[in-house]
């Protein structure tokens, strides 16, 4: 029975490793940006699929909705209205050494954090018995009552950062006042 | 279905981050910058909600909540300044924008 | 008593307080009164005090002013020792000094800056009661700084001209140079004796070793040669003739450049204790008196002559004090008082008469026309010579036998010198009041006249002084004159006196011969002829080029110094340190600007690295 979970929870986790890891990298190597928002919608699944894995219901379709579909959408939005599809000049780097000392500095990043994540104790994989998340689905009571509860002020202050941002986004894309109007055609 | 190790998903989640953090570095095009901060975001949500569940905490997905509700508001203000810039520059190229050296 | 020795000193400060402060509205007689008077009262007050002081208990009397310095074992008082020593000094000085303040107030009249000679004198004269009277080296150190100074006002007294303001900084440098040997004898002196007064160093001073005796006696020794104008650092003096005459009278003849021999004989108690130094002290004056002589034969300034004969003199008692002789020292320093000032003043008499011409050779035939500067002149001119019975043979005769009780080398030089000095004496009066008038020509055709009262009153009473001082100190009465008042103070008294009768009636003979031989020699060879030059020599005329070596060695090199001073190290090292700061800070702001690339990816570039650097550390820190 446990194999069987074991095999299970391996299947799911390979599934989401495959479809985050893919889609990132095509991120940022394919040429066409709307491509590469497409590749960044792959990447969300997969981290959707990985959430329902860990018991996070709630969140996998709140990413779903929000940035799958939203974030994302806003995203070709912006591309197709500004008219920036065709291809980017990507092997051509201006600035000297940046590249590699990006590839230095990422690797050398991701490497501590393996590292750190090795070398320190934590638990294992196995669930404890008293414990505020409950197994399988059913997480969204805990998770309502620990938003508006515990993490009430927060809960508040995100909602005026919402409104903040949308009159901030309203005024950013305003067109200025003038006799000759911007056209962007596509 | 919880019973892989949760390293697995934090070396995920590492090497997500990894790969957001040099597509950030390299590319020009605010757009595809934007995305991958949108990659890093996600490694770090991924990483709150693992340890959410080995720790049996539920403030680890409540923090992933916030977050997204702020990835949310930032990418709204963000890709509106990009536009009010395209519109000055018809260009989406950071390095375009270099004025402020020393 | 106490009192009365205090106010000696007071009255010349409250006549240059007055002077100072009532200066606007002051007419030449009420300066003139107030000045002379203010001495004149001292010289009193001084003779008040010598009584009481015979006949008090002892002969030591300290006067406590007020505690100056008290600071950790240093105890400084404001204190006065009232003994036969100082009382001496006193009593010449003030006497001499009020003599020359009336003489200065016919002198100097018309003069424009009236007010501010006698101001300056007043100060001089109650800087040199201090320095005789102070219980301590320190407060002696004051009046001795105090008499240079006034010195150097006094010398550059006609400001505007560049040649006295040049002679005044020369006196008051080379001044300065003595005081610091002055300095170093007192810091030797308290390092080992850990006091400054006389009484308690004379007490203490058999506990110094004889290396610190000899070093201070020769730091003693630097003081006395800048302040008296002894080799070393004479040169001064010459120059200091651009002073007014009073002035040259006064300060370059009788008081301060005695107080160089006075320090030299207050502290004999340590003098004693090094015979290396009282030996180089006696070479020091011996050698000073017989160069300056020679130097005073060829001069052509009158006031030239006198000075390097103030030098010469001053010779003979530096070199008594070399030999332990002190009380004859103090004896040719009174008596030289008389009769250097009588002819300082004789001189400025002449001067004045001429119109302020000072070069000899256009004077001469002067005898009839100055019925009262020609006799005393001529009683001075005597006694310097060493003539008998006038004081100079008796003072100078008595420094001469005790040389040569002790050392018969600097004896023989000391002959010498009377001889040079019977010799330019008498050049001088023969050029000034005999022979031809070759002043005609300055007094635009007109008779010189003779000066007015106030300034032959003077003379006449120092031509008595003259004429009467042998008394003070006769050889057969030595233990109840002067030298028998004065040998209480000294710590080691040579044994001088002790030659048979005979050859002190030989050296007696000898003397005199000398005097004759030059008086004889000088009417001989200027009796017609008023220059010369194979009897003026250049070499001796040029001061035997002594301030063209100083130059030479001295000034030029210290000179160049200064100037590689400003032109490289003043712009190079200062200022291009000063400037190099500045500039390296700029040019690493410049350097340090180029992070600010504007890149947005470079920042974030630089994040990252920086987020890497912590991971590696937390990684060390957990491994």
């Amino acid at each position: 029975m446990i194999a069987v979970a074991y095999t299970q929870g391996a299947v799911v986790f390979a599934t989401s490793a495959l479809l985050i890891l893919i889609g990132a990298l095509g991120v940022i190597s394919v040429r066409n940006p709307v491509h590469a928002a497409l590749c960044l919608i792959m990447t969300l699944f997969g981290v959707a699929v990985a959430f329902v894995a860990q018991s996070a219901d709630f969140l996998a379709a709140v990413q779903i909705i929000v940035y799958a579909g939203a974030i994302v959408v806003l995203f070709l939005f912006v591309i197709m209205f500004l008219g920036v599809d065709s291809r980017e000049h990507v092997h051509f780097e201006p600035l000297v050494g940046q590249r590699a000392f990006a590839g230095v500095g990422v690797a050398l990043t991701v490497a501590g954090l393996i590292t750190l994540m090795a070398r320190s104790h934590w638990v294992t994989g196995a669930v404890s018995v008293s414990s505020k998340l409950s197994n399988g689905s059913g997480n969204v009571k805990e998770l309502g009552t620990a938003v508006f509860t515990t993490y009430l002020f927060a809960f508040e202050a995100t909602s005026a950062l919402l409104v903040i941002a949308v009159v901030g986004a309203v005024l950013l894309a305003r067109r200025e006042r003038s006799t000759t109007s911007e056209e962007v055609s596509q | 279905m919880n019973n892989v190790p949760a390293a697995w998903y934090l070396v995920l989640a590492a090497l997500l981050f990894g790969i957001g953090a040099f597509g950030f570095l390299t590319h020009r095009s605010a757009l595809i910058m934007f995305m991958c901060i949108e990659l890093m975001l996600n490694a770090v949500n991924l990483t709150f909600v693992t340890f959410a569940r080995t720790l049996s905490d539920i403030s680890g997905q409540a923090i992933v909540f916030f977050v997204m509700v702020v990835a949310a508001a930032e990418v709204t203000v963000g890709l509106g300044i990009v536009v009010s810039v395209f519109r000055r520059r018809s260009s989406t190229s950071v390095d375009e924008l270099s004025e402020m050296k020393g | 008593m106490a009192h009365v020795a205090t106010l000696i000193l007071l009255l010349p400060l409250g006549g240059f307080l007055f002077l100072l402060v009532n200066g606007r509205n002051t007419t030449e007689r009420q300066i003139g009164v107030v000045g002379t008077g203010a001495v004149a009262g001292s010289f009193v007050l001084a003779i008040i005090t010598f009584v009481l002081l015979l006949h008090h208990a002892t002969r030591e009397v300290t006067v406590n002013l007020f505690s100056w310095i008290s600071v950790g074992s240093l105890h400084v008082p404001a204190a006065l020792l009232v003994d036969p020593l100082s009382i001496t000094m006193c009593l010449f000085v003030t006497g001499i000094s009020a003599l020359i303040h009336l003489y200065s107030t016919g002198y100097m009249h018309g003069e424009k800056d009236f007010r501010k000679f006698f101001l300056y004198l007043n100060l001089f004269v109650f800087s040199m009661l201090l320095l005789v009277l102070a219980n301590n080296l320190v407060l002696t150190f004051v009046g001795w700084e105090g008499v240079g100074l006034c010195s150097y006002w006094l010398v550059s007294y006609y400001f505007d001209r560049d040649s006295a303001a040049s002679a005044g900084k020369k006196a008051f440098i080379y001044n300065r140079i003595g005081d610091v040997g002055m300095l170093i004898a007192m810091f030797l002196l308290f390092s080992r004796l850990h006091t400054l007064n006389y009484l308690s160093i004379f007490s203490r001073a058999g506990t110094l070793s004889p290396t610190i005796a000899t070093l201070t006696v020769l730091a003693l020794l630097l003081a006395a040669t800048g302040k008296s104008a002894q080799i070393p650092l004479f040169n001064w003096l010459p120059d200091a003739m651009e002073g007014p005459t009073p002035v040259s009278a006064l300060i370059h003849a009788a008081t301060m450049v005695t107080a160089g021999v006075y320090l030299l004989v207050r502290m004999s108690p340590v003098l004693a204790l090094s015979s290396s130094g009282r030996m180089t002290i006696a070479v020091i004056g011996g050698v000073t008196a017989f160069v300056a002589a020679t130097i005073a034969t060829s001069q052509k300034d009158i006031k030239k002559v006198l000075a390097f004969s103030t030098i010469s003199q001053i010779g003979y008692m530096v070199l008594a004090v070399g030999v332990g002789a002190y009380s004859a020292a103090i004896f040719l320093m009174i008596s030289h008082a008389f009769f250097k000032a009588l002819l300082f003043l004789g001189s400025g008499s002449v001067i004045h008469s001429l119109n302020g011409e000072q070069d000899m050779r256009k004077m001469g035939g002067l005898a009839k026309y100055l019925p009262l500067t020609f006799p005393t002149f001529l009683i001075g001119w005597l006694t310097i010579s060493g003539i008998p019975p006038f004081a100079g043979f008796w003072s100078k005769g008595d420094v001469l036998t005790n040389v040569f009780e002790h050392n018969k080398p600097l004896w023989v030089l000391g002959v010498a010198t009377a001889i040079l000095t019977g010799y330019y004496m008498s050049r001088l009066f023969v050029l000034t009041f005999r022979g031809t008038e070759r002043f005609r020509e300055e007094t635009h055709g007109h008779d010189p006249h003779e000066s007015p009262w106030v300034m032959t009153m003077p003379l006449v009473v120092l031509a008595a002084l003259s004429i009467l001082g042998g008394l003070l100190d006769l050889p057969w009465v030595h233990h109840d004159s002067l030298a028998g008042f004065l040998t209480p103070t000294f710590g080691y008294v040579a044994a001088g006196g002790q030659a048979s009768t005979l050859a002190q009636y030989g050296l007696a003979a000898v003397d005199v011969a000398a005097a004759i031989i030059g008086l004889l020699a000088a009417f001989t060879i200027w009796r017609d002829i008023s220059s010369s030059t194979k009897y003026e020599i250049p070499f001796l005329e040029h001061v035997w080029h002594w301030d063209d070596a100083y130059d030479a060695v001295i000034g030029r090199p210290l000179t160049q110094a200064a100037q590689f001073s400003d032109d490289v190290i003043e712009p190079r090292v200062i200022d291009g340190a000063i400037t190099g700061v500045a500039v390296s800070v700029r040019r690493s702001g410049e350097g340090l600007r180029k992070v600010q690339s504007g890149f947005v990816r470079h920042y974030a570039l630089a994040t990252v690295l920086g987020l890497a650097v912590v991971l590696v550390y937390l990684v060390a820190r957990v491994a």
